[in-house]
């Protein structure tokens, strides 16, 4: 559909910067936000979502850094692990939502437990596809909720239209695809090592250990416990729609190179300081294993649409 | 332990219960339910026919809802728990906190359990489903250990049903879209992993290929045997080489472990498999009733028997079968 059905909101969306999904070193993470802090990022997610063993960046420095991204005139929101098994997982969860400074982002069923009654974010491993999950969720105290990544225009605009007041509708604009999670470590696995072995492996793949297909199609991503699209999910070609749709804020997911140019020719986008295509051109150069774009039309997410 | 087993049409109903089966569980048949296969699942004669063997039998049954509707497709979802309360069912297994909040609401009385697809995978989860759709029961994802198994089941406040033979889901079911990032549909979005329509085997000089939504995700050596084509059990290059980099073409199987399962307090043990033959679910209701029975008799001195082994070995899909997640060196 064209944007020029929906009823214009002259709503411009924000730009957020999802969590890290990989292990980075401690210095080359700082070094990150410091470099995104000078983008016009205004949302910035931050925190250890995929692995509890992954503690270079222990809780006490995410919190520090979110004070700091706080000082810096952005919000930032603490967002927590995607897969809670154990009772030590359960254990620093609770803690995590304990803290009441910044806005907390729930990954798990398991922080819907701790965060209710408070507001909180629905991150896009939590199944909202439906208007009642949107108002039962809301009545327990989600403000904003990031829609899953298999869903599509037309689901979010229904969202949209029958959302409670006050919540907002977060959009995953730009990364490798969050496809799935599992028991094992995929990247220990690869190394012909168990998850209690793994040796911290997935410190050497800073955007994930590529899988391709037997015809040497990039396919997927490893990242310890999470699967990732090989591609790039980007929704740049149709940015313009989802202001007027009603969408709050647009969600880039970092990688090891490249994320500021990627936070820059959004924003640029956004306020028409660039064409959309010149912004596209500049995106299709910085991902080797290709754009794709196809959950937003409802189809097999490895598609995409024309390019510009 | 009550033993649950698969029925994906009225034969297989009559098979579970004539080999054992404590209840058995059915869909109805469209996208409201995991296993949304053509030819499969029940219409309302079968249902009413259905339903009657099985009461005559003592044999409860429980009906799985367990997809996630979107806005559009509502109504249909409510209608599908609305006739599950109609019908009197045992319990529905629910997966969608929308959906579950409905029947919570509409039909305090009805037994509700949550799906594996509900993903809650620990302690605070469960309680979260608990407290707020007062779910009887619980089938927790294929991710924990037998260990992590006996925690949850310590301080659950519901009972907890688990896995113990089938097809294996390497992922935490409900949160893997694996199948629509190649196809478009998923278990959440259209009821089935990998459909039919967008699988296509061929035969080339280089073996035999498997794509699924035209993505090559398997190509095999012409006596290798095809699994079900998913693409967790796919083979790829990694770094030069060409493996299962993500789990091999295995089934569970936990028979091995029945006494541990039956320690930890496990309430119903669910066998997986309602799109296969009738011939599988009478098989393996007849093996694991026998071991059931076995291993409730004298947990001590249970071993699976040789037997039992090979009439699960013939119907598995594959040729391997392993413990799974249940066995810490899996993970």
């Amino acid at each position: 559909m064209s944007s020029d059905a929906l009823q214009p909101t002259g709503q411009r969306p924000r730009l957020s910067l999802g969590p890290i999904l990989y292990y980075w070193p401690h210095e080359q993470v700082l070094d990150f936000y410091a470099e995104i802090l000078e983008t016009p990022v205004e949302v910035v997610y931050l925190g250890e979502t995929i692995c509890s063993k992954r503690r270079l960046m222990r809780p006490e420095d995410w919190w520090e850094l979110a004070e700091r991204i706080a000082s810096s005139g952005r919000e930032p929101v603490i967002s927590t692990l995607a897969l809670i098994e154990s009772e030590g997982e359960l254990k620093t969860l609770e803690r995590q939502c304990a803290d009441q400074r910044f806005l907390i982002e729930a990954n798990d069923l398991a922080a819907l437990d701790f965060l209710e009654g408070r507001p909180f974010v629905a991150g896009t491993s939590i199944n909202l596809y439906n208007q009642r999950t949107l108002a039962f969720l809301a009545a327990r105290g989600l403000k904003r909720w990031v829609l899953p990544v298999e869903l599509g225009r037309e689901t979010a605009m229904d969202l949209i239209r029958t959302r409670p007041a006050g919540v907002e509708c977060e959009v995953f604009a730009f990364g490798r695809l969050p496809l799935a999670y599992s028991a094992r470590c995929f990247t220990a696995f690869n190394n012909g090592q168990g998850k209690d072995q793994c040796e911290f492996r997935c410190g050497e793949h800073p955007d994930g250990l590529l899988i391709s297909t037997q015809e040497h199609q990039a396919f997927l991503a490893l990242n310890g416990i999470q699967t990732q699209s090989a591609a790039t999910h980007d929704l740049l070609p149709v940015l313009s729609e989802l202001g007027p749709l009603g969408v709050d804020l647009v969600r880039i997911s970092p990688q090891s190179q490249h994320t500021a140019i990627v936070m820059r020719t959004f924003a640029a986008c956004l306020t028409g300081d660039i064409a959309i295509a010149e912004g596209q051109a500049t995106l299709r150069g910085l991902v080797p294993t290709g754009l794709v774009d196809g959950y937003w039309s409802s189809v097999a997410g490895i598609s995409s649409s024309k390019p510009i | 332990m009550e033993l649950v087993c698969p029925a994906g049409n009225l034969p297989s109903l009559k098979a579970a219960v004539d080999n054992g089966a404590d209840a058995v569980y059915i869909g109805f048949r469209d996208d409201t339910n995991a296993r949304h296969f053509a030819g499969l699942n029940f219409n309302d004669k079968q249902l009413e026919e259905g339903l009657r063997y099985a009461r005559d039998h003592k044999v409860r049954v429980f009906v799985a809802i367990n997809t996630f509707t979107q806005p559009r497709g509502w109504q249909r979802w409510a209608a599908a728990v609305d006739r599950g309360a109609d019908l009197g069912v045992d319990a529905l297994i629910l997966a969608d906190m929308g959906v579950l909040d409905y029947a919570a609401q509409r039909h305090p009385q009805l037994g509700l359990h949550l799906s594996v697809q509900g993903s809650a995978t620990n302690l605070a989860a469960i309680r979260f489903m608990h407290r707020h759709f007062g779910i009887r029961r619980v089938v927790v994802p294929r991710v924990l250990s037998i260990a992590q198994v006996a925690h949850v089941i310590a301080e659950s406040p519901v009972s907890v049903e688990i896995f113990g033979f089938g097809s294996l889901c390497v992922m935490v079911e409900g949160r893997c879209i694996l199948s629509s990032y190649a196809t478009g549909q998923s278990p959440n979005t259209y009821g089935a992993c990998s459909p039919a329509a967008h699988v296509e085997w061929r035969d080339t000089p280089d073996g035999q290929e498997t794509r699924l939504g035209g993505v090559l995700i398997e190509r095999r050596g012409r006596d290798e045997p095809a699994g079900y084509p998913t693409i967790c059990k796919g083979r790829y290059e990694v770094e030069g080489d060409i493996r299962y980099a993500i789990e091999q073409p295995t089934s569970l199987n936990t028979l091995d472990l029945l006494p541990q399962i039956m320690a930890a307090g496990v309430a119903a043990i669910k066998l997986e498999g309602r799109q296969r033959s009738t011939r599988y679910v009478s098989e393996v209701t007849r093996v694991w009733r026998e071991a059931i029975d076995s291993c409730t008799r004298n947990p001590a001195a249970f071993r699976p028997e040789a037997d039992w082994m090979d009439a699960l070995a013939r119907v598995s899909e594959g040729t391997q079968t392993t413990i799974g997640p249940y066995e810490r060196t899996w993970h």
